[in-house]
């Protein structure tokens, strides 16, 4: 670990501003107009989610927290791919 | 403060501005397709950045080859989901926005 105070700021601070990301995303959500735009927008806060907590990780010096973020991120691409192939009549996505 | 601490500092700087840039792009752009471009793009660029911040930060660990599991599999699957929903849509028959959907839009805002 080379963490000093100040980047454990900067960490912390930039996990700050994705959450905050993901919240204006939360915007797309609700206006949508398309149900795919909410599935990108979902998307989009999930790997969001990702990077806060392998910055929460490099910020608090807790490892376990990238576990969290590898199963977080596999769940999240499943979801996509699940709903995209599912809302297609004949399942051809991939 | 260290050439370390002042690299980790940058990335992560860089990995959030191009998250924002992302984000702008999906609350701003005009239809599906432009969006999914937005975040397949950006998106993955600031994650790719961020990681190698978080990577930089860990220094010599098994955590670093974790970071690199996880970088490696969003640049993989961050594109792919993308592409997967707006080939989705387009089997559905939503169409593309072009320069004729822009041109009333544009009246509209003078007006």
């Amino acid at each position: 670990m080379v963490a000093s105070g100040l980047v454990d700021a900067v960490l912390l601070g930039a996990a700050g501003a994705f959450v905050l990301f993901a919240v204006v995303l939360v915007y797309r959500i609700v206006a949508g107009p398309t149900m795919q735009d909410r599935v990108i927008a979902v998307n989009a806060i999930g790997t969001n989610a990702v990077v806060v907590l392998a910055l929460l990780a490099a910020a608090l010096d807790q490892p376990g927290f990238l576990d969290v973020a590898l199963v977080y991120g596999m769940l999240n691409f499943l979801m996509s791919i699940a709903i995209s192939k599912f809302t297609v009549e004949r399942g051809g996505v991939i | 403060m260290t050439v370390t601490e002042l690299l980790v500092i940058a990335l992560v700087a860089a990995g959030t501005f191009f998250g924002l840039v992302a984000v702008v792009g999906i609350i701003r752009l005009p239809d599906l397709y432009t969006r999914a471009h937005a975040t397949s793009k950006s998106d993955t660029l600031g994650i790719l950045l961020t990681l190698g911040g978080v990577a930089l930060v860990f220094g010599a660990d098994i955590a670093v080859a974790k970071t690199a599991i996880l970088g490696l599999f969003l640049f993989v699957t961050n594109p792919t989901a993308a592409h997967a929903i707006t080939r989705a849509a387009y089997d559905q028959d939503i169409t593309p926005w072009t320069k004729d959907d822009a041109a009333p839009r544009a009246t509209e805002g003078e007006e």
